[in-house]
């Protein structure tokens, strides 16, 4: 009521100033245009300015808030993770190896049957006619001789390993050093030169660290890493006393960490190193530097709701633009000339209102994806489509405002006046129908935002890298994410029922305020 | 009456005509891989013949030599001759894999729509009544809240709420895990079990817009002339409403409550993917992304055929509702 009073008597506040209106002055009362009694009407709907309010707020979001975060749209993040590659593998040696003299052979055959003279303590073999005698040079270490005293070859299960890289030893050298070593002896010669032999099995020529002679075998997974003296021994070691894990410091100095882990059933060790990896920041948690974490490819989930929001938003305006402007035509066409042009319109829209839309834009969407048609240009014919199936209805809403306007007295002036056709359809009927597209469209892009999110949401809509409030629930396909990542698709989707809402609301709110025979 | 039915009906087959031509249309400029894709597989069987001949033969069988008007008469001969050809997809008859879906659809639409009808109704009865309240307020919010839920946000919610947090009910499925080594009894409250989540998310995206169509007119009706002169003659509000008002508001509602009737059968394509149902939705869902194109033309035709006994039905009912509309 307070309401209309200040209507009747809108100067009650500055009497003064002004002169007194005589009772029947029309300025004693506020003329309204109607677009203001709309505004006025709207603005009293307090649900609907909620709407506005809602829709407002989604637009800031999505236009200034792409532009005011730090990210891009399709940025991703990454971040450090330790995973664990194999680095070398290591095994107790329990069997014989042998090694062949320069210029003799040395067959496997005889290699076998080697090993069962050891076993069975004899000192020769015979084999097709040839005598091979074996000779213990020292603890597991034999020489094998033929008749005529040349040597073919050793057998032996300490390993002499280089510890220079690149450097071949020679098989003199691997003899003479298993035999000073197997026999406890702490020097030996070979090819003229005199070695020393330490406590560890280290072989050195003066000061120079050339070989060492260990039970172990340990050998690096990838071809090109050298393992270290330093580094075999303190593993065996660690082998030795059954650790699980040690710490190694290289040459330069960095310290390296190794996991250790024993295979019974070969009777080896497998040695992991802990590598730094970049990884995608993937399902991060939301922190300060991402407020809604990340999503599966490792990008700000804060900022692809934002583009996310552009691309809905942009798809449902301009999809009902298309419906508008065809459903505008052809409703005003039909409800214009009537008689056969009404006729053959409407029954187009009822062809086209009978269409499934649903499964046909399903059906063009799965074909879009069997010809990989580029995102881009997938997303002008989404809008096409959807813009194409959804106008009969706005023109059977027009068609039926215009029949009933085309009897009017207005639309006989217009005729008498010699105005053109177009003219009096497009510029005195549908003007009068405005109130009804206004509302229809606003409905209309909230619907069309759903159907948009909808197809996103199977995957054939809109499609990645364009973020869409749709495609980014998708990811709740995966049961996973439905269960621990809440930030991934709840902030999505209450987004989508809010602006959709919204839509929905102002719309209501709209065509209240449109009606005069409201009430309030 | 008769004479409007006639036109009605002979209307509806040439939209139907048209409708199906223009997807006939479409699906022939689809790129379809899928007869190579069969002609190559079975030209490599043993002892079969060579690829062209399979092509050749296929192509035949599908009338994609016939170009697409005659391709479409063909398609149209079969289809009203009953022969729906076999899915690409479910490699069975399209009318087998029909029949052994569309019966589940068809009974959580009916236990969608009584739901539906029994909640909505009061609802949009009441807000009419009291108009500017809050209960007003309350349930159109919540209508248009409804409407404007998409569905499938709606079902990650309804999941994540009862079936992870709650642990009611089953994620996927329609049978839980121990469905073979149940009685009949315990079968049939297996599925019904299985179906709660499912109904109850038709139930609420359904029910905005049933619930505000029925307000708006449960309105008009409270503004005509007859409701004042019942009041006038000093009757009872709740005779009003009830008996004067609510008996007039009911024409629009049969009508649109019988034109949803045929839709019972179309299969909720959202729900019934999301939930793993096995209903028509589900499976005309798959054999669409698949590309099979039998299953998915007999499914569109079926669509629109609902759309359009849905429309007929919906016009006969309001002639038939209402005295004043019985001129044609």
């Amino acid at each position: 009521m307070s309401e209309e009073n200040k209507k009747i008597n809108p100067n009650s506040a500055a009497p003064e100033e002004e002169e007194q209106y005589s009772l029947n002055d029309d300025r004693r009362v506020k003329v309204l245009s109607p677009g203001a009694m709309v505004v006025k009407r709207f603005l009293r709907n307090r649900i609907a300015v909620v709407g506005l309010v809602i829709l407002a707020f989604m637009f800031a979001f999505s236009f200034i808030g792409g532009l005011i975060t730090p990210y891009r749209e399709d940025q991703q993040f990454y971040r450090v993770d330790i995973q664990n590659k194999e680095y070398a593998g290591a095994v107790k040696n329990v069997d014989f190896r042998f090694a062949t003299a320069p210029g003799q052979k040395f067959d496997s055959v005889i290699q076998a049957k080697i090993v069962l003279a050891t076993q069975q303590n004899k000192d020769s073999i015979e084999f097709r006619n040839v005598t091979y005698h074996v000779i213990r040079e020292g603890e597991d270490f034999y020489r094998v001789d033929l008749d005529d005293g040349t040597t073919i070859g050793i057998a032996y299960k300490d390993i002499v390993t280089s510890s220079v890289e690149g450097q071949k030893l020679s098989y003199e050298f691997q003899y003479e050093a298993l035999k000073a070593y197997t026999n406890g002896e702490s020097e030996f010669t070979a090819e003229g030169q005199s070695y020393t032999i330490d406590e560890e099995g280290g072989v050195l020529k003066g000061d120079e660290d050339i070989a060492f002679i260990s039970r172990y075998v340990v050998q690096a997974i990838l071809p090109d890493i050298f393992l270290s003296r330093a580094f075999q021994e303190e593993l065996v070691a660690e082998l030795e006393a059954g650790a699980d894990k040690f710490v190694f410091t290289d040459v330069d100095g960095v310290e390296h960490e190794y996991i250790i882990e024993y295979k019974a059933d070969v009777k080896n060790w497998k040695i992991r190193q802990g590598t730094e990896t970049r990884v995608y920041d993937t399902y991060a948690q939301p922190s300060r530097e991402h407020w809604l974490g990340t999503d599966r490819n490792g990008m700000d989930m804060l900022t692809r709701l934002m583009y996310g929001g552009r691309v809905s938003l942009v798809i449902g305006f301009i999809v009902e633009a298309i419906s508008t402007l065809l459903g505008i035509i052809m409703g005003g066409l039909a409800g214009y000339f009537g008689k056969w042009v009404d006729n053959l319109i409407m029954r187009i829209v009822d062809i086209f209102y009978c269409i499934p839309s649903m499964p046909i834009i399903i059906i063009l969407g799965a074909a879009m994806d069997a010809l990989n048609v580029d995102p881009t240009l997938r997303m002008v014919y989404l809008m096409l489509i959807l813009g194409f199936l959804s106008w009969p209805g706005m023109a059977r809403l027009i068609r039926g405002q215009i029949l009933s306007l085309r009897e009017q007295e207005f639309m006989t002036a217009t005729e008498a006046c010699g105005i053109s056709v177009s003219r009096r359809i497009f510029k005195h009927l549908v003007p009068n129908v405005i109130p009804q597209i206004i509302v229809s469209v606003t409905m209309g892009v909230g619907a069309t935002i759903i159907t948009e999110a909808s197809l996103s949401f199977l995957g054939l809509g809109v499609k990645f890298p364009f973020a869409s409030w749709g495609n980014i629930i998708n990811d709740v396909n995966n049961t996973f994410v439905l269960q621990h990542f809440w930030f991934i698709w709840i902030p999505a989707g209450t987004l989508l029922l809010l602006t959709v809402l919204a839509f929905n609301l102002v719309g209501d709110g709209l065509r209240d305020a449109f009606d005069p025979k409201m009430k309030r | 009456m008769r004479k409007y039915i006639i036109k009605r009906l002979f209307l509806s087959v040439i939209i139907f005509f048209f409708v199906m031509l223009i997807i006939y249309t479409l699906m022939r400029c689809l790129p379809t891989s899928y007869i190579e894709n069969v002609a190559r597989a079975k030209s490599q069987q043993p002892g079969s013949k060579s690829y062209e001949e399979w092509m050749a033969q296929l192509t035949a069988m599908y009338n994609m030599d016939k170009g697409i008007l005659g391709g479409y008469f063909y398609w149209l001969g079969d289809f009203f001759r009953g022969n729906f050809g076999d899915s690409w997809f479910y490699t069975i008859p399209v009318i087998d894999e029909f029949n052994k879906t569309v019966w589940l659809s068809f009974w959580m639409g009916l236990i969608t729509m009584f739901f539906e009808l029994i909640i909505a109704i009061p609802l949009g009865i009441i807000a009419a009544t009291k108009q500017y309240t809050k209960t007003d307020y309350t349930i159109s919010v919540l209508a248009i809240a409804f409407i404007s839920l998409p569905t499938f946000f709606f079902i990650a919610l309804l999941k994540l709420v009862f079936s992870v947090k709650l642990g009611w009910f089953d994620l996927f499925g329609l049978v839980g895990r121990y469905y073979e080594q149940l009685t009949p009894w315990g079968q049939f409250l297996d599925k019904a079990h299985h179906l709660v989540l499912p109904i109850v998310t038709l139930v609420v995206i359904s029910i905005g817009g049933l619930m505000r169509y029925t307000r708006t007119n449960m309105l008009e009706v409270l503004n005509a002339d007859y409701i004042r002169t019942a009041r006038a003659k000093g009757l009872s509000e709740k005779k009003v409403i009830y008996h004067h008002a609510f008996r007039n508001t009911l024409i629009p509602l049969v009508t649109i409550v019988g034109g949803s009737l045929p839709g019972l059968f179309s299969g909720a394509l959202f729900t019934e993917t999301m939930f793993s149902i096995p209903g028509i939705g589900y499976a005309s869902y798959h054999a669409m992304v698949a590309g099979d194109i039998p299953f998915s033309m007999f499914y569109l035709a079926f669509l629109a055929i609902l759309t359009l006994l849905g429309n007929l039905i919906a016009d006969i009912l309001y002639a038939v509702v209402d005295p004043r509309v019985r001129i044609a």
